[in-house]
């Protein structure tokens, strides 16, 4: 149990569920043929990153932070526009992430210790008022960012899906670049999520639950609570960033709408409330279902929505549109934050027990 | 100490009277740097008509956080509600709105303004008993909330209008500006200050020369003293939030007016300038959130004339000067 920093999920229904999950991702390029499919397994891969990286801060040290979509937006752009001004090549890459990823780090520096000279109730609308702004700075400087149409660029020969690297002969499949990239989108996200993992449960990970459950008696136990919350600040900017990184090499694109827009923040929020907040784990589950749900319930909301306009009834297909899918995700997150605060993994740990235990105090 | 006799007045509280004076010298500060005094003038009048338009929206969140340390990131959806039911009076008496009489066009605009108050009112009443009753105390849970509640009503919107922009025109009486010399102030943006300031005069003479008033500004300085003392603060907070629901929508049809038209999203951009105002302001505090409304309201108009790229970010820069001043905001009211 090294690997798991000795925080196993504690539950065999939850262990079953993990397991599949990563196997199913592990095995998509073979199992699940198609680019859709593909897609789908990048981006839960990318956003279980993501999602774990932004429950370090809400589930575990209990600040909501607005400017997360910022540090991915950061990481996204920064290997975009190296790629594109320096063309397809492992430097550029490389700058890309020295780039980026300091970059993002040093950003939430300084809001970690702006937001903790003012008053701690401030720091979430100090964050969504700073993402905004950042916002709007990306689709204003159309020299840099490509404004609101991004910047698509081409990636390195190794990763082009034109790239064989084994061909359909030998195991009746073909292994080309894109399966490579994918490959690494997969294994770079386990990696930072074991390193989260490592993170929380490590004794600086104790002393940010020590925060969240009391900040005025960690402090006074000895702890500098503002260095500790600055460091996992920063820390999850990091992995942010990095995520951002991954999902622009995957996209070959970096714009507004797929990296820095507030409903991907939205997303986010969904994907760890509903995962559960405060358990890593949970953004595996979160992401799973939120990005399955977002990429085939989204159909099956059209197909209602017809069948309701056929039927004549009145409301119902603006209501089951599959663009208002985000409306009943809205009631859904209502209703797991109020019924269930500590999410799926916290109702499977918990058996349903001890429903008022968990992140949100 | 020295002693005081019975009869004598009580000690005044000391004023505190630089706030007031930020946003004058701003003005003043300026004048240099744009050069000519038309623009000047006009560029004064419409932040200050801006400025109220922000203060009417932001005036209820603050009372909100004040009272019950309630934070409610979903208050830009009675904005954009209040705007959305004021086309549904607007549209149907578009012949009455192009009339070009002030009065025919008031009596249409009047009525319009009052259901979304209403709507936007009663829409608090549910937000209040089934979003945020349950998680009092927890700032967290009730920032999730309200957030998931943004959604929803956004979300509700589009279901309800669809995805598209509704224009909704200026009446014709109130297009156009008032010519004095060679300065232009538009004609609307003289009612959105008189709207404003009639609502920030009553809402000091509710606070401060009624016993309802009383109740709220002890309630936001001790919430527990005046439980004690037998008052259902519970109650009053709905009241309260109530008030700041309806004066949400007020402003959401002012603001799609100036806009001249009606989008879902137009909660989105708003909300973020309503927090930079009562974060500038200082939770709770009225007076603060009025001098921030201007405050913000001037750095973008003078802002957005002097230095045109500055301006994106420049209500981040305000914020975080303010902040380095005086880190709880121009006016720290409660002890939080």
């Amino acid at each position: 149990m090294m690997i798991l920093s000795g925080d196993p999920p504690k539950s065999r229904v939850l262990t079953l569920v993990l397991v599949l999950i990563i196997l199913a991702l592990a095995a998509t390029p073979f199992l699940f043929p198609g680019a859709k499919a593909l897609n789908v397994a990048a981006k839960i891969c990318v956003f279980a990153a993501l999602v774990a990286s932004y429950d370090l801060l809400l589930g575990y040290t209990g600040s909501v932070s607005f400017a997360h979509t910022m540090f991915y937006g950061i990481g996204s752009y920064a290997i975009a526009i190296a790629l594109y001004g320096m063309g397809p090549n492992w430097a550029a890459v490389a700058t890309g992430i020295v780039v980026g990823l300091p970059l993002a780090a040093l950003l939430a520096l300084a809001i970690g210790l702006f937001s903790l000279r003012v008053a701690a109730i401030f720091f979430a609308m100090i964050t969504l008022a700073v993402a905004s702004a950042f916002q709007v700075l990306a689709s204003q400087l159309s020299w840099l960012t490509g404004g609101e149409d991004g910047r698509s660029f081409q990636l390195p020969e190794l990763l082009r899906p034109g790239t064989v690297l084994i061909s359909r002969n030998l195991f009746g499949f073909e292994i080309n670049g894109r399966i490579l990239t994918f490959y690494l989108v997969f294994a770079i996200s386990a990696l930072m999520i074991l390193a989260l993992l490592r993170v929380v449960n490590s004794p600086f990970g104790r002393v940010l639950q020590a925060i969240r459950e009391n900040r005025f008696r960690a402090e006074a136990l000895g702890f500098r609570t503002v260095f500790h919350l600055t460091y996992a600040n920063c820390l999850a900017a990091l992995v942010a960033a990095s995520a951002g990184i991954l999902n622009a090499l995957w996209l070959r694109y970096a714009g507004p709408d797929t990296s820095l827009s507030f409903s991907i923040m939205l997303d986010i929020l969904l994907m760890v409330v509903i995962g559960g907040m405060g358990t890593i784990y949970g953004a595996i589950i979160g992401a799973t279902i939120f990005i399955l749900a977002q990429n085939y319930l989204q159909s099956l909301m059209g197909v209602a929505s017809k069948a309701a306009s056929e039927a004549g009834l009145p409301l119902l297909p603006g209501l089951l549109h599959p663009d208002r899918w985000l409306l009943w995700l809205g009631l859904l997150f209502i209703a797991s934050v109020y019924f269930f605060p500590t999410g799926v993994v916290g109702r499977l740990r918990n058996g349903g027990r001890d429903k008022s235990a968990g992140a949100s105090h | 100490m020295t002693e005081l006799a019975a009869t004598d007045p009580l000690p005044k509280p000391k004023r505190d009277i630089a706030p007031i004076l930020l946003p004058i010298a701003l003005a003043l500060l300026v004048i240099p740097l744009i050069g000519s005094t038309s623009s000047w003038l006009t560029l004064t009048a419409a932040s200050l008509a801006m400025g109220m338009m922000i203060f009417i929206m932001a005036s209820g969140l603050t009372l909100v956080f004040g009272l019950m340390d309630v934070l409610n990131f979903g208050h830009g959806a009675f904005i954009a509600v209040g705007a959305y039911v004021a086309t549904l009076v607007l549209a149907p008496f578009a012949a009455s709105v192009q009339a070009d009489s002030l009065w025919v066009n008031l009596a249409v605009l009047a009525p319009a303004a009052l259901l979304s108050m209403a709507v936007s009112g009663a829409l608090g009443l549910i937000v209040e008993r089934v979003l945020i009753l349950p998680v009092y105390g927890q700032h967290l849970k009730q920032i999730l909330m309200t957030t998931g509640g943004l959604i929803v009503a956004e979300q509700t919107l589009y279901a309800l209008w669809g995805p598209q922009i509704i224009p909704l025109p200026l009446p014709a009486s109130l297009r156009g500006s008032f010519i004095l010399g060679d300065v232009a102030i538009a004609k609307y943006r003289v009612l959105a200050m008189l709207v404003g300031l009639a609502v920030f005069i009553a809402i000091q003479l509710v606070l401060n020369r009624t016993k309802l008033g009383l109740l709220i500004r002890a309630g936001v300085e001790n919430r527990e003293m005046v439980e004690a003392l037998g008052y259902r603060i519970r109650r009053l907070f709905l009241g309260v939030f109530m008030t700041g629901s309806a004066l949400a929508g007020l402003g959401g049809v002012m603001w799609a007016l100036y806009r001249e038209q009606v989008h879902a999203s137009m909660s989105d951009d708003l909300t973020v300038l309503i927090f930079i105002v009562v974060i500038i302001g200082g939770l709770g505090s009225i007076g603060g959130c009025f001098i921030g409304a201007i405050l913000v309201a001037m750095v973008a108009n003078y802002g957005g004339f002097l230095v045109p790229k500055l301006a994106l970010v420049s209500n981040i820069l305000l914020m975080v000067a303010i902040l380095m001043w005086r880190p709880r905001g121009l006016y720290a009211v409660t002890s939080r």
